[in-house]
């Protein structure tokens, strides 16, 4: 369909044909909202309620008092902190290596698809796996990273070293991702343009600074939306390495330890909506301001339009 | 093709031999199961790893003639592993949840909750018979009783006979002992449960009922950790930041506190009595040097920790009466033998320790007896998964543990959390 048939229906044909489109889509707009609408409207009415399956007899409405006890909670806001910090370092380490990685597959000229692979290794490996796998690996007497430490060392009981290795958790496995989704937007840059740069005198850096990042700026932005999206909601990585000790829960830790192991469904569905509005948050922010899009969806997503 | 139409006609003889056969396939089971209805009461026990219950399963199922028969499903190790499987399952009504093997530290919130049936009636009395009085205290809630003891367990101070002359009685002592060893140049550590879980807890409160304070009130509404408790926070400081502690102390659990005293790092560890079996099974020379003490006090004797485990019937079992004959049996003296001579699991019930066979593998049998007199619960309360979630957060790491303002905020925090209020970290 082009753009002007959607508008308004004009004649009785149409009408009947819009009106099978909407009986059509009726059914799976029924299964998203019962999958996905019900679950969220319910975190919102338990999260206004005091509901804590151990007294179902305290049961009751209380209004906001759980986000005013949430919001003046010093346990959230270290962990708000925390999967700010690991969230911004992060994406922001994943941004430099993925797009030198995207880089180099796109210029290598032997053995791309091998290469590629390889560089997708990581990715491929379930994160609980993964995560197993750095946390034996920095534990003292099994470890053969922790042999490269002094003795007594334990870095995942410490607060800054275990945030370390959080964050080098989750760049190694998300890296791939990053380079994925640049190598996407590198592959639209018209190579004229590269040459033409080159025949005025224009260095590599140059050409790097200049004009591919100004026209991946879309494929970067939704790259990087993607990411710290994912990134604000880690909680794998962190349940397998630290589940949260010496201060180094994420929101979504803390969330789960208050709704499953403190079986208190209404300060656990309190922090569950409060993570869901910063997501909304996060992406509103990149939408807005920064100008981000989904692929396809506006014309800034689409580098050729731009020219 | 033509033929096609008459094939019905022909083969119907063997449609009907056919239908007979599957029909007979199908109702066979129906006709067995109809005769032996009992065998089909299947009492499902969900239980943490331990390696010999098996065998006190099958001893169960073979004295229950038929009457149920209890089916092992397994939990995970970690003890909050376990309590979050069985609270999900129980939070879901699940019906196949018969019995369950539980730490007694969650009797308070799974009866609070309605999730567990208390024990009445001959059950009750069968349970109450003979047991000792301080494992049954601890599974009873609001003076009824939900759960039925099965194993109970103190901790004791285990040292080295050949670095160590005269055990140590108090904490005091024992950081002197260990830094006189240091400056000879000798092993010198104290392996305590220092990591941030369930054992820092229960150091904790072993030391804050040896100075005669507790965490919470008798009743469990109100916080009490008074200045005395100030007096156990300043010797868990003290210890924490002196040559005995471990440089690891932050992260021993049982496992490494053991493996370490194992490995010669250590002539004293403060731990459960599952350290004799595990030693005289992987180092009978170590086992020579083994001695075992009252757990230290802060200015007399200390009040050891108690630990221990029961069975308690699931609210949505669809046969609790075979539910409770299954644990009344899981617990029974020959049961508890098997476990304690087994699995280093020492008994509730007294006539056990009597028993010959027990005496032989359990030479600090007075001992365990000793302490169970004065040994110190951990609160009763059905908010006790949050205190202790708190406890071990504040105090961790041991070594920075700053008495009065550590005190105010464990205060400020557990009172909150007696109100559903305040957020878990």
């Amino acid at each position: 369909m082009s753009r002007h048939v959607r508008e308004e229906p004009t004649t009785d044909g149409m009408r009947a044909e819009h009106r099978l489109g909407l009986l059509l889509c009726a059914p799976a707009a029924a299964v998203m909202l019962v999958v996905a609408g019900w679950p969220i409207i319910y975190s919102f009415l338990l999260s206004f309620q005091r509901y804590d399956l151990r007294f179902p007899q305290a049961r009751g409405w209380i209004g906001l008092d759980n986000y005013a006890t949430v919001l003046t909670n010093h346990y959230w806001w270290v962990a708000f902190g925390v999967t700010v910090l690991i969230m911004v370092v992060s994406v922001a380490i994943e941004l430099v290596l993925g797009m030198a990685l995207a880089v180099v597959m796109h210029r290598t000229l032997v053995a791309r698809g091998l290469l590629r692979t390889a560089v997708l290794i990581p990715y491929g490996i379930v994160s609980v796996v993964a995560a197993y796998g750095w946390k034996y690996a920095w534990t003292p007497g099994t470890g053969w990273l922790a042999g490269f430490l002094p003795e007594n060392s334990a870095p995942l009981t410490q607060q800054i070293p275990a945030l370390g290795i959080i964050v080098l958790a989750e760049v190694w496995k998300t890296t791939p991702f990053m380079a994925l989704l640049l190598l996407a937007g590198l592959a639209l840059i018209p190579d004229e343009l590269h040459r033409a740069a080159e025949m005025d005198g224009a260095s590599r850096w140059q050409r790097f600074i200049h004009i591919t990042l100004p026209l991946m700026k879309p494929a970067i932005l939704v790259a990087l939306l993607f990411r710290a999206l994912d990134a604000f909601r880690i909680y794998d990585n962190i349940y397998v390495l630290t589940n949260g000790a010496q201060s180094t829960a994420s929101v979504s830790i803390t969330t789960y330890h208050n709704l499953i192991g403190g079986l208190n469904l209404g300060i656990g569905s309190t922090l569950a909506v409060l993570i869901f509005l910063t997501v909304a948050l996060i992406a509103f922010i990149f939408i807005k301001v920064f100008g981000a899009s989904s692929p396809g969806t506006a014309p800034g997503a689409d580098p050729k339009e731009r020219r | 093709m033509g033929k096609w139409p008459s094939t019905p006609a022909v083969s119907r003889p063997r449609w009907r031999c056919l239908i007979l056969v599957i029909s007979l396939a199908v109702a066979s089971p129906l006709l067995v199961s109809c005769g032996t209805e009992n065998a089909g009461v299947v009492i499902n026990i969900f239980n943490g790893p331990e390696e010999n219950f098996s065998s006190i399963v099958d001893r169960c199922n073979s004295l229950a003639h038929g009457n149920y028969r209890i089916k092992l499903n397994q939990l995970p190790r970690d003890a909050e592993g376990q309590r979050e499987q069985l609270v999900r399952r129980l939070a879901a009504r699940d019906s196949g949840l018969d019995l369950m093997d539980m730490d007694i530290t969650w009797v308070a919130e799974l009866a609070e909750a309605g999730w567990i049936k208390e024990w009445t009636g001959e059950d009750k009395k069968s349970v109450e018979r003979g047991t000792l009085e301080k494992p049954l205290k601890t599974a009873r809630w609001n003076n009824k009783l939900y759960a039925a003891p099965y194993n109970t367990n103190v901790q004791l101070l285990w040292y080295r006979s050949d670095l160590v002359p005269t055990p140590p009685a108090t904490w005091d002592e024992l950081i002197t002992a260990a830094e006189k060893l240091a400056d000879q140049g000798k092993p010198h550590y104290v392996e305590v449960t220092g990591a941030q879980y369930e054992g820092l807890v229960v150091w904790f409160n072993a030391l804050v009922t040896s100075a005669g304070s507790s965490i919470l009130s008798a009743d469990g509404k109100r916080v009490v950790l008074d200045s005395k408790a100030r007096k156990a926070l300043e010797v868990m400081k003290k210890f924490a930041t002196s040559r005995a502690a471990d440089p690891s102390l932050s992260n021993t659990h049982e496992q490494e506190a053991n493996l370490a005293f194992q490995a010669g790092k250590a002539p004293f560890q403060v731990i459960w009595p599952f350290v004799y079996a595990a030693t005289r099974d992987s180092n009978p020379e170590l086992l020579k040097k083994l001695r075992w003490a009252p757990y230290p006090g802060i200015d007399g004797p200390g009040s050891s920790p108690l630990g221990g485990a029961v069975f308690a019937v699931g609210k949505y079992s669809k046969h609790p009466h075979e539910a409770f004959a299954a644990a009344t049996c899981l617990r029974d003296p020959e049961s508890q033998k098997i476990a304690a001579v087994k699995d280093g699991l020492p008994p509730t019930i007294r006539s056990v320790y009597d028993d010959r066979e027990f005496i032989a593998k359990y030479p600090m049998r007075d001992a365990i007896l000793q302490a169970l007199e004065t040994a110190g619960e951990r609160p009763s309360t059905p908010f006790y998964q949050n205190i202790s979630t708190i406890v071990s957060t504040v105090l961790s790491p041991p070594q920075a543990i700053a008495p009065q303002a550590t005190l105010s905020r464990l205060r400020a925090e557990i009172a909150d959390a007696l109100q559903s209020k305040g957020v878990l970290p």
